[in-house]
């Protein structure tokens, strides 16, 4: 092909879309980081930091426990359903829930925190249903509209997504050891965790880490859903920069969510390296 | 009798996950033809369109805000796509230095937490004129759209068999001849179906909108957040309802476009 004598042309072509990541991405990015090191007078300095840490240190061990929680449960909730789907032997539950759970799998962050507004409200259709059941009761109802709210509704949008990919690599999976186990008499349970879980568990990783990744950097689903202290990081940024045109603490708050982000890309690099020297 | 027990305990179970998953979207429903609602009631007071009137008025906010929406994501998609094809060929075809390194490039934006790149972009474009206009919205939008573009462009030329752009060089088209005529159509549902990925994301945007675009771009998504912020859960609920449908709309024919064989291909 005419490639091969200009291999120019290739990055020719790949050159404007490159330039775009350049100018939107990889620019403010060092700009962000400077400013996060920079006195007002330009001088380099970790006094941002420092501020950031006193203003918002509760904030910043918050996100990562909401981010954190939100992950295990989507972890769990999604082994569940891609488990059920993969070895139920109860046909309409398997049709049920296959045509169930993807439902809020393209549903926008702030159309879900909208939802979750309303539905777990003191008031909300969530307490309204237990109450009519008997459930609850009228006066023990109370509001899911703090952390917990935040936690529910990640899992509630990201679950689909990390439960769309497991139950891919378990559909694909060689079905002869499952059935091997199953014969000499382990439980569907165990199957699952001892013989389906640690085959699939590259897929699990990359899921996780990218629903991590992705909570971390919502702005939307805190401020609609908790809107008290304490908040998330992004809330924090949005409020130096809205109120007090604070560049440079907002920008630290940014390097220290670079900074989780690196620790979840590391975590994932960590395990898939491991993988390709052929250890688990 | 367990058997019984056995399939009772699976229903409820079901009926549980579905009142989790679909509680939430029934709540924004009733919110949406509820004209009013309040405490100690569980379920409406009263029903009606009223509020569907209000967003539907030719000339109200929800309406701008609809026309700014969809033609904010139809400009990101023509941006996306204009860089997106070049590069998601020559990923595919040609041999480029460093291949690896430059599809995780395109990773980046969305891999990192937007917000702290957003408030910069923002700081750089209030310099430039760029905040508060369509076009700064647009640049935002399609840098963070460019990983489905370029991933699923890229997937859509690999899917296609180099034979048939090989038989038509051999009969003697050009190079810009077999591409035009044989690769393009035959990856045309892939690069698609980027398409509708990319016009949903910019669709669906708030955070760089909320920092980039404000306060002269109102989109649905700032519609939405402003409107429940300001306690009006009927307009910000049909708003919320406006931006489903699209999504919905995705998640019932994405098998259509995304076949199976360039599903595969992706982010190779």
């Amino acid at each position: 092909m005419t490639s091969r004598r200009f291999p120019l042309s290739g990055l020719l072509l790949v050159a404007p879309a490159l330039a775009m990541v350049a100018a939107m991405f990889v620019f403010p990015f060092v700009l962000s980081v400077v400013s996060a090191f920079s006195s007002p007078a330009g001088a380099p300095t970790l006094a941002n930091f420092a501020k950031a840490f006193e203003l918002y240190s509760g904030d910043i061990a918050f996100t990562l426990l909401i981010v954190g929680l939100s992950t295990v449960l989507i972890a769990l909730a999604s082994i569940a359903i891609a488990g059920t789907l993969t070895l139920s032997e109860t046909p309409w539950l398997v049709t049920a829930l296959a045509w169930l759970y993807r439902w809020p799998l393209f549903i926008p962050f702030i159309v879900a925190a909208q939802c979750m507004r309303t539905f777990l409200a003191k008031n909300g259709l969530m307490n309204n249903s237990f109450v009519t059941l008997g459930v609850l009761d009228p006066d023990s109802t109370q509001s899911f509209l703090d952390w917990r709210g935040i936690v529910i509704t990640f899992a509630w949008k990201q679950t689909p997504f990390v439960a769309l990919l497991l139950a891919g690599a378990m559909a694909s999976l060689d079905r002869a050891t499952i059935e091997a186990a199953r014969n000499l008499g382990a439980s569907r349970l165990r199957s699952l965790i001892e013989i389906v879980l640690p085959q699939v568990a590259p897929t699990l990783l990359v899921g996780l880490v990218l629903s991590f990744v992705t909570m971390l950097s919502v702005l939307s689903v805190p401020l609609m859903v908790a809107g008290s202290q304490p908040t998330m990081m992004t809330v924090d940024m949005a409020f130096r920069i809205n109120s007090y045109s604070d560049y440079p603490v907002a920008n630290a708050l940014g390097v220290i969510s670079y900074l989780f982000t690196a620790l979840a890309a590391w975590v994932y690099l960590r395990h898939s390296l491991g993988q390709e020297r052929g250890q688990p | 009798m367990r058997r019984l027990a056995g399939t009772a305990a699976k229903a409820a179970a079901i009926a549980l996950f579905a009142f989790a998953l679909i509680g939430p979207l029934a709540n924004l429903v009733l919110w949406s033809v509820a004209e009013r609602w309040y405490t100690p009631y569980k379920l409406p007071v009263t029903y009606g369109t009223r509020y569907w009137e209000v967003v539907f008025r030719p000339t109200g906010d929800a309406m701008s805000a609809l026309s700014t929406s969809v033609a904010i994501a139809c400009l990101v998609v023509v941006v996306a796509l204009a860089v997106s094809v070049p590069a998601g060929y020559a990923l595919a075809r040609l041999r480029l230095p460093a291949r690896t390194l430059i599809m995780i490039a395109f990773l980046l934006p969305q891999a990192f937490p937007s917000i702290a790149i957003y408030i910069n972009v923002a700081r750089v474009f209030y310099g430039l004129g760029l905040t508060g206009t369509i076009a700064g919205v647009v640049l935002v939008h399609a840098a963070h759209a460019l990983v489905y573009s370029v991933w699923i462009t890229s997937a859509a030329f690999a899917a296609v068999d180099r034979d048939f752009e090989l038989a038509a060089r051999s009969i003697g088209a050009t190079p810009w001849h077999a591409f035009r005529t044989v690769t393009l159509p035959l990856a045309a549902p892939g690069i698609m179906a980027s398409a509708i990925f990319v016009f949903l994301e910019s669709l669906d945007e708030f955070t760089g909108t909320f920092f980039v675009g404000v306060p002269q771009v109102s989109t649905l998504p700032l519609l939405l957040y402003n409107a429940s912020m300001g306690g009006n859960y009927q307009i910000a609920s049909i708003t919320a309802l406006i931006l489903l449908v699209p999504s919905v709309l995705f998640m019932l024919v994405i098998e259509r476009f995304l076949r199976a064989d360039v599903l595969a291909k992706v982010g190779r």
